[in-house]
């Protein structure tokens, strides 16, 4: 690990006034200490921001809930208000990750941490997304767990998280500080950035810019909600493909639609005209089939992700089926439980 | 002795000085050997107050193992995969290779030596060597601090992805075991006997 400089901060000001471009907020620190100590990450100073006060509670308000950015992945997929009124964002928590990690990873964190893809990883091979410029060693490299949506000819690599592709299904906004000290919400889709030619630009942030909370909007009552994952391992393993989806139905018709997909972008993946499409429409596998195939229309595969394309229509065939009732639930589907 | 070494590294580093492209890594490497990166940090190890001096990156897990000599946390990957490290930071199970010590200041921590005593062994101590949860023994000491956490994670009510309602019963069955400490590699896969170790001890305690 290179030599950085330890700083306590005691306020967000105070934090603010202590970042850079060299600087890096740590919190958790799950996913930045384990690339510092293979310098894939060389911060200069370190800027713990576990101290200040008022970023560790989740609270509601009526429209929905506020979760604070040092909340801890484990503390947020038990909470009793997220396990039955956003029951999805519970599984996908436990989805990921270890109990150890879950004990340590943030909110905030876990929205930022970087891609696992290998060449990024391996100092020796090239990685724009490491140094913009230096090409991309994926591109003729291995491929299991590269993106299909999204990338560009600089980086295929996808966004690990399984937390964050629940959050873009429930439609999250992201609360941030900014460097002038005011605070903003965008929505949680508009914190990242496409690859392009600067994959090494991964969000809008600032460097001084400092995530305070999380918003979940009040989800609809009786939503069905469901994350399924696909992976290697049974457990602690990342996505090979991941669908996050919540369906309101009326009667016999599908009334609303939010989907989320992990494993196979830059950012947790959405498609608003493949949710469109499915409004009004009676569930079928043939109706769920063509919603697959228009998130699919654009995508690029490495020659080893080929099979994400079937895996994806599979798995989305299979989230619908369990939330729009034409398949008897199995377990991990929940229905959202509004408290009078 | 370590003056006469000091001198030495400074000269030589003075020297590759002279080569223009590496400059600016001889002023690193000059930064990094002037700079007072040592810091002291308090906290309760077992029960027992503790004070450290240490440089700013040292880990919670080196620490605990080089400087107060509680060698029965082991480093197995450094890189939060295995969970050979893991130990209780306030009651919770962590890594403890992904902790920065310097991040810790008040924290409580317990280590497997301060779970039990080879005269009073835990509860899932003595599972452990009743099942023979273990063939060469270096994941054990995580497997029963990760496990001893994972008891109270259940006795909260805390679902894991395996169980069958995010809000009802959970039976401890395999399967609800195994997702739990999927976090605790063990190379000579001795899982069954580990599960059946932790089913024996949440008896015990229940």
């Amino acid at each position: 690990m290179r030599d950085f400089d330890y700083a306590r901060a005691e306020s967000l000001s105070g934090a603010a006034g202590q970042l850079g471009e060299e600087a890096r907020i740590i919190a958790g620190g799950t996913n930045l200490l384990d690339l510092m100590k293979i310098q894939v990450m060389t911060p200069s100073r370190l800027v713990d921001i576990t101290r200040i006060d008022g970023l560790k509670d989740i609270s509601e308000d009526g429209q929905g809930l506020r979760i604070g950015a040092l909340v801890t992945n484990s503390e947020l997929a038990a909470d009793p208000r997220v396990r039955n009124g956003w029951p999805l964002l519970s599984r996908a928590i436990l989805a990921g990750a270890s109990a150890q990690i879950r004990n340590k990873a943030t909110t905030g964190g876990n929205l930022l941490q970087r891609t696992r893809c290998p060449y990024f990883y391996d100092t020796a091979m090239p990685c724009n997304k490491r140094s913009p410029g230096e090409g991309c060693a994926a591109k003729e490299g291995e491929g299991r767990m590269l993106a299909i949506l999204g990338t560009s000819e600089h980086c295929l690599a996808a966004h690990p998280s399984d937390m964050a592709v629940a959050m873009a299904a429930l439609r999250a906004e992201v609360e941030l500080r900014s460097a002038q000290g005011e605070t903003i919400r965008i929505p949680l889709a508009e914190l990242y950035r496409l690859p392009g030619d600067r994959p090494d630009r991964e969000t809008v942030l600032a460097p001084d810019d400092i995530i305070t909370a999380v918003y979940l909007p009040a989800p609809l009552a009786d939503t069905r909600q469901v994350y399924k994952k696909v992976r290697d391992r049974a457990s602690y393993a990342f996505a090979l493909v991941s669908v996050a989806a919540a369906v309101a139905m009326d009667g016999d018709r599908i009334a609303r639609v939010s989907c989320a997909f992990g494993g196979v972008a830059p950012q947790p993946w959405t498609d608003a005209s493949m949710e469109e499409s499915l409004v009004g429409a009676a569930p079928s596998d043939e109706v769920f089939g063509q919603a697959a195939d228009r998130v699919l229309e654009h995508a690029r595969c490495h020659p080893e992700t080929e099979f994400k394309k079937p895996l994806l229509r599979r798995t989305l065939i299979a989230a619908l089926r369990e939330a729009t009732g034409l398949a008897a639930s199995a377990p991990g589907v929940e229905t959202a439980r509004i408290p009078a | 002795m370590a003056k006469r070494v000091a001198e030495i590294f400074r000269n030589t580093i003075a020297e590759l000085a002279v080569v223009k492209q590496w400059q600016p890594r001889v002023a690193r490497l000059e930064a990094t050997f002037n700079k007072e990166s040592h810091m002291r940090t308090r906290f309760t190890v077992n029960g027992e107050p503790r004070e450290v001096e240490h440089d700013t990156r040292a880990t919670l897990l080196d620490i605990l193992r080089d400087q107060l000599g509680l060698t029965g946390t082991k480093k197995g990957c450094d890189h939060g995969q295995c969970g050979a490290c893991t130990v209780l930071v306030n009651g919770k199970r962590v890594n403890s290779c992904l902790c920065l010590a310097a991040m810790h200041e008040g924290d409580e921590m317990t280590t497997i030596e301060g779970l039990g005593s080879p005269e009073a062994l835990s509860a899932l101590q003595q599972a452990f060597v009743s099942r023979d949860g273990y063939q060469c023994g270096f994941c054990t000491p995580g497997q029963i601090v990760s496990a001893t956490a994972m008891l109270e994670e259940l006795r909260a009510g805390d679902p894991s992805f395996a169980s069958a309602s995010l809000n009802g019963d959970m039976p401890l069955e395999d399967a609800e075991i195994a997702e739990r400490m999927s976090g605790n590699l063990c190379r000579c896969s001795a899982y069954p006997l580990i599960r059946e170790a932790i089913a024996m001890a949440a008896e015990v305690k229940s």
